[in-house]
């Protein structure tokens, strides 16, 4: 048996393939606008589109509170970024079997391909939404927008950990794709979206439990902290005044991301260890 | 310098003897699979110099494609290592690695990160890797509508441009038409000018006798020999083609017998080197037999202008064995009567052991005889046809001969 590398050579050898990593992310892209003429337009439809729905919906039911589409499209443009990366990474592999058994290149590359087309999309999808607000003269709270590169970066490198585990497991289980596609609506709902932080904080505690215990949710401070910034109130916009997010300062938000990004490269460190192990009898299993 | 060192590798693959890849199956029977085990390459040590042609020869499931996927690195080996010097570069399909939406452009781009490389260094040979493909006009059509010689031209041109130090190539190029084949043998002359490496997997003997300076053959796995390429064909084909696997290499031994000259000879030959349907050639073969051999038997094989076999017989089928072989002999083979139209018709001479199969020697497509068909009847045989009817016949003066009268000097 060969040597076993390290996480840093397998880090170096993927550095070495950025490259390919981009002509893999542009590959996807190309591919998947190819035959439309709007292109990439519709991607950034998609959020407008949204907001107008999500809108309409709430105005008629008369649920939520002020402004509750710009609330949820804060985490769910996110939420988007973050199932689209796992359900495609998933198969990134498994789709490129011939390419596999074929050709010698990392194979990491195949599931962070997935994540970084998936963030080419978030960002054209932000443009939209950013435009959105700017027609809507909805005003973000700027003292916390630094934090929203940080929360994407942050995000990104969540995923990207779990991309580099799912990918594999789909070559030896080819039922993967079925269990993240529930996992994926569970950790939805666990995730502080379509409701407010403060609502599941409420709850936790009439039953005893902590509040905190959302933030083991990685995706709860990513998204806490986008609705923070965007949203720009902690408290709802309009006449019920609502508490929706700890009242809590750009130091703590920020603490929440540099933590949750700590955790997420050693997870990605052991997910590309995990991936070395996965990687050897790979051609041979799909 | 070592460029390729297979240092004692084996491939063993796992088949599951009850095959399922679901999660449930898995969770359920945990680590208990039913496995069967394949080897695939039992362990196997070969070294090859940089700078070295080496043709790999086997049939199919000989192990010779494990052997190639584990000097590439796609399969890992279950035991040994393969410790590869400088830049390899791999044509293990047609193919392999193109993404049918993209373009030809957009293909090279992506097949060169395959390897490493950055966006600069494939723009410094961009236009020689079109160049090389000839496909200047289709470069920005997706390759889906390529066709396959297209495919492995353009394959063949990045591999070939990265400046790789090892190259693999197997098989794929059996697919391009014949020019480009001659360009790439041209262009793998060239490598081998240039001191790079270049393992090649093959079923085409004679392209390994015209490029590899040494040749291994691989049977079940295992390697058979490790020669010079004659000596290596002979074994491929001694063996292989009596189709009994090869259980002890050592029993190799040298042909008994083999061909030391082939005529194809004609009534006419002196006058033209084609045959007039119906006539007649015989075929002579100068046979030497270092040992006495009884009863080999020969046989005649003729193919069709594009190489398909036609006819096959031999002394067995004829009631003419060949009794006793010692020392020179002289055999004739007397096709009569040859009714066939236009082509070069190429002949396979294969002289076999009659119990075991052993072939002592052959020669596949040296030799050929021609047909020139002086009639207006195209096609392969020359049937004799008139028409007869109750129409009045009338011969049709043709057109262009009225134009232009012929000279009557002709």
């Amino acid at each position: 048996m060969s040597k076993r590398r390290t996480v840093l050579e397998h880090v170096r050898e993927l550095a070495s393939f950025r490259e390919l990593l981009v002509n893999l992310t542009r590959k996807e892209l190309t591919v998947r606008y190819q035959h439309s003429t709007l292109g990439f337009l519709w991607s950034m439809l998609q959020p407008v589109f949204l907001l107008v729905v999500y809108t309409a919906v709430f105005a008629i039911l008369g649920a939520g509170f002020g402004k509750f589409s710009i609330w949820v499209l804060c985490g769910l443009l996110m939420w988007t970024f973050i199932s689209t990366t796992l359900l495609t990474a998933t198969t990134s592999i498994t789709d490129n079997a011939t390419l596999v058994g074929k050709v010698k290149f990392p194979r990491a590359v195949l599931p962070l391909a997935s994540v970084a087309g998936a963030l080419v999309h978030l960002g054209l999808q932000s443009i939209a939404f950013a435009g959105v607000l700017i027609v809507s003269r909805h005003s973000v709270d700027w003292a916390y927008m630094p934090l929203v590169p940080l929360a994407a970066l942050t995000a990104a490198l969540v995923v990207a950990g779990l991309a580099v585990i799912v990918a594999p497991m789909n070559v030896y289980a080819r039922d993967t794709g079925h269990l993240l596609d529930l996992v994926v609506l569970g950790w939805f709902w666990a995730t502080p979206i379509l409701y407010q932080f403060e609502r599941a904080a409420t709850t936790l505690e009439n039953n005893g439990l902590s509040r905190w215990l959302q933030m083991a949710n990685p995706f709860t401070p990513v998204v806490i902290t986008l609705q923070r910034a965007i949203y720009g109130s902690p408290t709802s916009i309009g006449d019920k005044r609502l508490v929706l997010l700890p009242d809590e300062s750009v130091g703590w938000y920020a603490m929440w991301l540099v933590a949750i990004s700590a955790i997420a490269v050693l997870v990605l460190a052991g997910a590309l260890r995990f991936f070395d192990r996965a990687e050897t009898n790979m051609a041979e299993a799909l | 310098m070592e460029a390729v060192v297979v240092d004692n590798v084996s491939k063993t693959f796992r088949i599951a003897t009850d095959p399922s890849d679901s999660l449930k199956e898995r969770i359920l029977r945990f680590r208990r699979t039913n496995y069967e085990e394949f080897a695939a390459l039992r362990p196997l040590d070969l070294t090859i110099d940089q700078g070295e042609t080496v043709g790999v020869l086997g049939h199919n499931g000989s192990g010779k494609s494990t052997l190639l996927k584990c000097i590439a690195g796609i399969l890992t080996p279950t035991a040994g290592e393969v410790r590869v010097r400088g830049r390899l570069a791999s044509l293990l399909e047609l193919g392999a690695g193109f993404h049918h939406d993209l373009t030809g452009r957009e293909n090279v781009y992506m097949n060169a990160s395959f390897y490493g490389m950055s966006r600069r260094d494939v723009d410094a040979v961009f236009d020689d890797i079109v160049g090389f493909a000839e496909l200047a006009q289709f470069i920005d059509e997706p390759v889906k509508h390529y066709s396959s010689g297209m495919y492995v031209r353009l394959g063949f041109a990045v591999a070939v441009n990265l400046d790789p130090d090892v190259l693999l190539v197997d098989e794929v190029l059996a697919v391009g038409d014949e020019v480009f084949q001659a360009k790439c043998i041209s262009r793998i002359k060239q490598f081998q000018d240039e001191g790079r490496t270049i393992i090649f997997v093959t079923h085409d003997v004679e392209t390994v006798r015209q490029i590899c300076q040494r040749a291994i053959v691989l049977d079940h796995g295992q390697m058979v020999i490790d020669a010079h390429p004659s000596k290596s064909i002979r074994v491929f084909r001694e063996y292989l083609h009596a189709h009994s696997p090869i259980d002890d290499p050592s029993s190799i031994t040298e042909s008994p017998v083999l061909f030391t000259d082939v005529r194809v000879r004609h009534a006419n030959e002196r006058s033209r080197r084609h045959l007039l349907p119906g006539e007649s050639f015989t075929v002579e073969i100068d046979l030497h037999a270092a040992a006495p051999v009884e009863r080999p038997v020969l046989a005649i094989e003729v193919g069709d202008p594009n190489g398909t076999p036609i006819f096959r017989v031999d002394t067995e089928d004829l009631g003419t064995p060949l009794r006793h072989l010692d020392g020179d002999h002289t055999v004739h083979i007397h096709v009569r009567n040859v009714e066939l139209l236009d082509g070069e018709y190429p002949l396979n001479l294969t002289l076999s052991d009659r119990a075991t199969g052993r072939v002592f020697d052959w020669r596949e497509g040296s030799h050929q005889f021609e047909v020139a068909n002086p009639t207006r009847a195209t096609g392969l045989v020359a049937l004799d046809v008139s028409v007869e009817s109750d129409v009045e016949v009338k011969v049709d003066v043709d057109v262009d001969v009225e134009a232009a009268p012929r000279s009557p000097t002709e």
